[in-house]
């Protein structure tokens, strides 16, 4: 039993290692969720906009972000900014772009979503009983709007978290390239430290993910009613 | 823009093209299947079956397929199980898109009314009959807009398969990349070849969604 190779894990400061992998794509995916409800929320409200040239924009915009995979996008900005504008940005800075333009792609459209599903009488009736513009909005809009919104927002975090274990493949040193210097460093000591390893990166992730999703799940039923 | 290298290396885009598709609707066939499985398996509330089900859609809800093709194709063969890497790609798409088609065939399930099940038991109804002409008819209708979506997104997930050594999109662009360094032209042909697979489908999809009404009793 003592050839196990679990062992690795325990060697050095391998799981922490590991650990500040996760971080790095988790920092990327907050940052870029802080900054796509940011930008979601004005495009969302931008698309509610009865410009026919805005509506044209916003869509085509929205569009393209969704039909892309998300590593074709991260191509796009740490390939080819690079190559055509001589614009040299770090793996993690251009996975904050290509996120925060995904992120606000989604955001943008659950937002335009909640909007257009408050039915008009709902601020007819706020005015009729004497609220002023203010306070329909503060009282009776928003609040259901966030109702709507939260749950999904923190889906999209999850959904986020995952995507970002992409940056890998643009040279980022997250968790699964850790994991890949911690293998090769143990190639002889401990053989089978990939599955180990791996392993232990699916569970990282699966723990990571779980309890937002929990939380997510949970929020989407109390507020179902409402 | 070298038009001349985009004109020459169109046959790589095709051929890969062609790989994803291929690895990419195998693995959608295989995630129907088992989300319709699932969905069985919850709705006839079959024991112990049903807490593996939901075991699994949590764990293939909440790790990226990235992690779960490295574990598949890295981790794997050093406990002795060796798999092609078509074979990891659809493993590994199948694990991923059954969790997301069992939610979508679910949800269209428990859409339908408590009371149409409830009048086909009192008609005589066996389970699976209900299930068969009452409930599936109306859940797949309602589901189909959840379905395109899903397959919208596992064919975007498929441009990870480089990392299993699969010759996809993204292996050839990164390859003319590495290469010739005509990383516009590569870039270029990647979004376009994306574009020609994907807008289709989201086109039908959405002409499909407006089509399909919903198909229950009433409304």
């Amino acid at each position: 039993m003592q050839d196990l190779g679990i062992r690795v894990l325990f060697l050095g400061n391998n799981f922490a290692r590991l650990l500040q992998g996760l971080w790095i794509t988790i920092r990327i995916s907050l940052i870029a969720v802080a900054l796509s409800i940011v930008f979601g929320v004005l495009l969302g409200i931008l698309m509610t906009v009865k410009n026919p040239v805005i509506k044209a924009m916003t869509k085509i915009y929205l569009e393209f972000i969704r039909i892309m995979p998300q590593l074709v996008l991260l191509f796009l900005v740490f390939f080819g900014l690079t190559k055509s504008y001589g614009i040299n940005l770090s793996g993690e800075t251009s996975a904050i772009i290509v996120f925060t333009l995904w992120g606000t792609a989604e955001m943008g459209d659950l937002v335009r979503g909640a909007l257009i599903s408050i039915p008009k009488h709902q601020y007819e009736s706020g005015a009729a009983i004497g609220l002023t513009k203010w306070q329909v909005y503060r009282y009776v809009i928003i609040p259901q709007i966030l109702t709507r919104l939260v749950p999904l927002a923190i889906n999209l975090t999850t959904r986020m978290i995952k995507t970002t274990s992409l940056v890998a493949l643009i040279g980022v040193v997250e968790v699964l390239k850790v994991a890949q210097q911690i293998i090769e460093a143990n190639r002889y000591t401990v053989p089978d430290s990939a599955l180990w390893i791996y392993g232990t990166i699916f569970f990282l992730y699966f723990f990571a993910c779980w309890p937002i999703s929990l939380v997510a799940k949970r929020l989407e039923k109390k507020w179902k009613t409402t | 823009m070298d038009i001349g290298f985009i004109v020459e290396y169109i046959p790589l885009y095709v051929e890969a093209a062609k790989l994803t598709l291929g690895i990419g609707l195998i693995g959608i066939a295989l995630s129907l299947i088992v989300g319709l499985l699932i969905a069985f398996i919850q709705y006839f509330k079959i024991p112990i079956l049903r807490q593996m089900a939901t075991g699994y859609i949590e764990l293939s809800r909440n790790t990226p397929l990235l992690v779960q093709l490295f574990f598949l194709y890295f981790g794997l063969p050093k406990v002795g199980i060796r798999i092609s890497s078509e074979g990891c790609a659809i493993i590994g798409l199948c694990f991923l898109g059954g969790s997301y088609m069992a939610e979508a065939f679910r949800s269209g399930m428990e859409s339908v009314e408590k009371g149409q099940e409830e009048s086909a038991f009192a008609l005589g109804f066996r389970k699976s009959q209900v299930v068969r002409y009452v409930i599936l008819p109306q859940a797949l209708s309602v589901s189909i807009p959840a379905l395109c979506a899903n397959m919208i997104f596992l064919i975007k997930e498929t441009s990870v398969f480089s990392v299993v050594a699969l010759a996809d999109l993204m292996y050839v662009a990164k390859d003319l990349i590495g290469l010739y360094y005509k990383t516009d032209e590569a870039l270029l042909m990647l979004v376009i070849a994306y574009l020609i697979i994907l807008l289709p489908i989201s086109i039908v999809a959405a002409i499909l969604e407006r089509r399909i009404r919903y198909a229950g009793f009433g409304n």
